[in-house]
């Protein structure tokens, strides 16, 4: 099948390829860009590993040909640290919060909490664990994570972090 | 997992689509959101040749009100419908079943014609848009002709629409303002397709059910407008035995698989009991 052109700007920066119909988002950033911070998990919609930015939703990119994004506006895990490589707050509260023991997931769940917190920059916990329902973790039982988002949102508005009661 | 080669298609215009559908045949698909169709393209279960992205294609997405109606494009997505104040004004059972669809990243990108069309019986769209006496727009090359959600579904993944035609938009008359209404779904977890779930939607007068509209997903081959359950609601105050009653009639035309989500026994006594609960909410909501 012959390819056709794809352009989209990819963590700010604009690019452009050739690539098969049916080449999936996640195979294009990955082996085409080179982009393999976004993960493949269970490559059928339901595990959230994937999860990327796409024109302000987040999306699951082993679930979108990479033609559908012609001329989209895509974040990855690697747009989110600053030029200088100071971390966004929502990996410096995976960090400070162990929200990550095997780390497989992370990508995939720091792209889904930041958009939540566009969305709802203070979210309860109940709003949390609903936001991220879409992504699994096998490992920490989510309550880091959880804290790890709202660690990041205190961190966003400017307030003290501070841990709820148990 | 990756899928068979296929040519892609971007037309601009329903009417280019169209053309596009009637010149290829048989070896094209639509693609909507995508969230059905590239999963069971990965698994080669679908081959199409060509698909025709209705994405670029301008005014499939949206919702107005149009007199006593709501129209909502093909294209509009379930979390376009969950943000949505004039659906939550007038018909917020929408909101409530859109968000019990998948999670929060399908949602971006699922729409309404996708998940109505495709005939899946574990949608969740189809049964409420029976409940709802939706009436789904379809546009092929003859012009554009209209039909009942109750009148749409044939089997599983088998639907009225011809396949060059496209599914334009759903209208769903209004309902009264203080009517009652609930979509209830019983799931193995986030994401997962129905055990059993049931739409309702009532009016009441005097502590008196007036009217009364039922739709059940999941529980057979189709989505179910179940008729005589809503029936046996008519005319009550309501009372648990005339819940009852609705619940053995919806029980009583199910036929639901044996698979992961419990044997046909379990699902069909599940469906009753989603429409005892779905009919008690509505009850509290229309003030009886």
């Amino acid at each position: 099948m012959p390819k056709v052109q794809v352009k989209m700007t990819i963590n700010k920066r604009e690019v452009e390829a050739m690539v098969e119909p049916r080449m999936l988002l996640i195979h294009f950033l990955r082996e085409q860009m080179g982009l393999t911070g976004t993960h493949i998990g269970c490559d059928t919609s339901h595990c959230g590993a994937c999860t990327v930015d796409l024109n302000e939703m987040s999306v699951k990119s082993c679930t979108l040909f990479a033609v559908q994004a012609n001329g989209a506006r895509i974040t990855t895990i690697e747009g989110m640290a600053a030029p200088d490589g100071a971390l966004h707050p929502l990996q410096e509260g995976f960090r400070q919060m162990h929200g990550l023991q095997c780390g497989y997931c992370t990508p995939g769940m720091i792209m889904r909490a930041h958009r939540l917190l566009q969305e709802n920059p203070n979210p309860t916990e109940a709003e949390i664990r609903i936001g991220i329902s879409g992504n699994l973790c096998r490992c920490t039982g989510y309550q880091n994570i959880v804290k790890s988002i709202q660690y990041a949102a205190a961190k966003i508005n400017g307030m003290p972090y501070q841990e709820a009661a148990e | 997992m990756i899928p068979g080669s296929f040519e892609y298609h971007r037309p601009v215009s329903l009417q280019d689509a169209i053309a596009l559908l009637v010149q290829l045949g048989d070896d094209a698909s639509p693609l909507a959101g995508g969230h059905s169709l590239i999963p069971v393209m990965k698994t080669r279960l679908a081959t199409p040749e060509h698909l025709v992205d209705l994405a670029g294609i301008s005014g499939l997405k949206g919702i107005r009100r149009q007199q006593d109606h709501i129209v909502i494009g093909a294209m509009t997505t379930q979390s376009d419908m969950i943000a949505s104040p004039v659906l939550a004004e007038t018909l917020p059972i929408i909101r409530e079943t859109s968000l019990l669809i998948a999670d929060p990243q399908i949602r971006y990108v699922g729409t309404l014609g996708g998940n109505v069309a495709n005939g899946d019986p574990g949608n969740d769209m189809p049964a409420l848009m029976m409940c709802l006496d939706a009436e789904y727009r379809l546009a092929g090359k003859n012009g554009e002709r209209s039909i009942r959600a109750r009148e749409f579904y044939l089997g599983a993944y088998d639907t009225a629409r011809r396949n060059d035609e496209i599914l334009t938009e759903v209208r769903i008359p209004i309902p009264p303002e203080g009517h009652g209404y609930a979509y209830e779904k019983l799931k193995r977890k986030v994401g997962d397709y129905a055990v059993a779930a049931a739409a309702v939607m009532l009016t009441a007068s005097n502590g008196t059910c007036r009217t009364a509209s039922i739709g059940l997903t999941n529980v057979a081959d189709t989505p179910l407008f179940a008729e005589e359950a809503a029936r046996a609601l008519v005319g009550t105050r309501l009372e648990p035995a005339a819940i009852a009653n609705a619940a053995k009639a919806a029980e009583g035309i199910t036929n639901p698989a044996s698979d992961g989500r419990g044997p046909s026994e379990y699902r069909r006594k599940m469906a009753g009991v989603m429409v005892r609960r779905a009919v008690e909410r509505a009850k509290a909501r229309a003030g009886m």
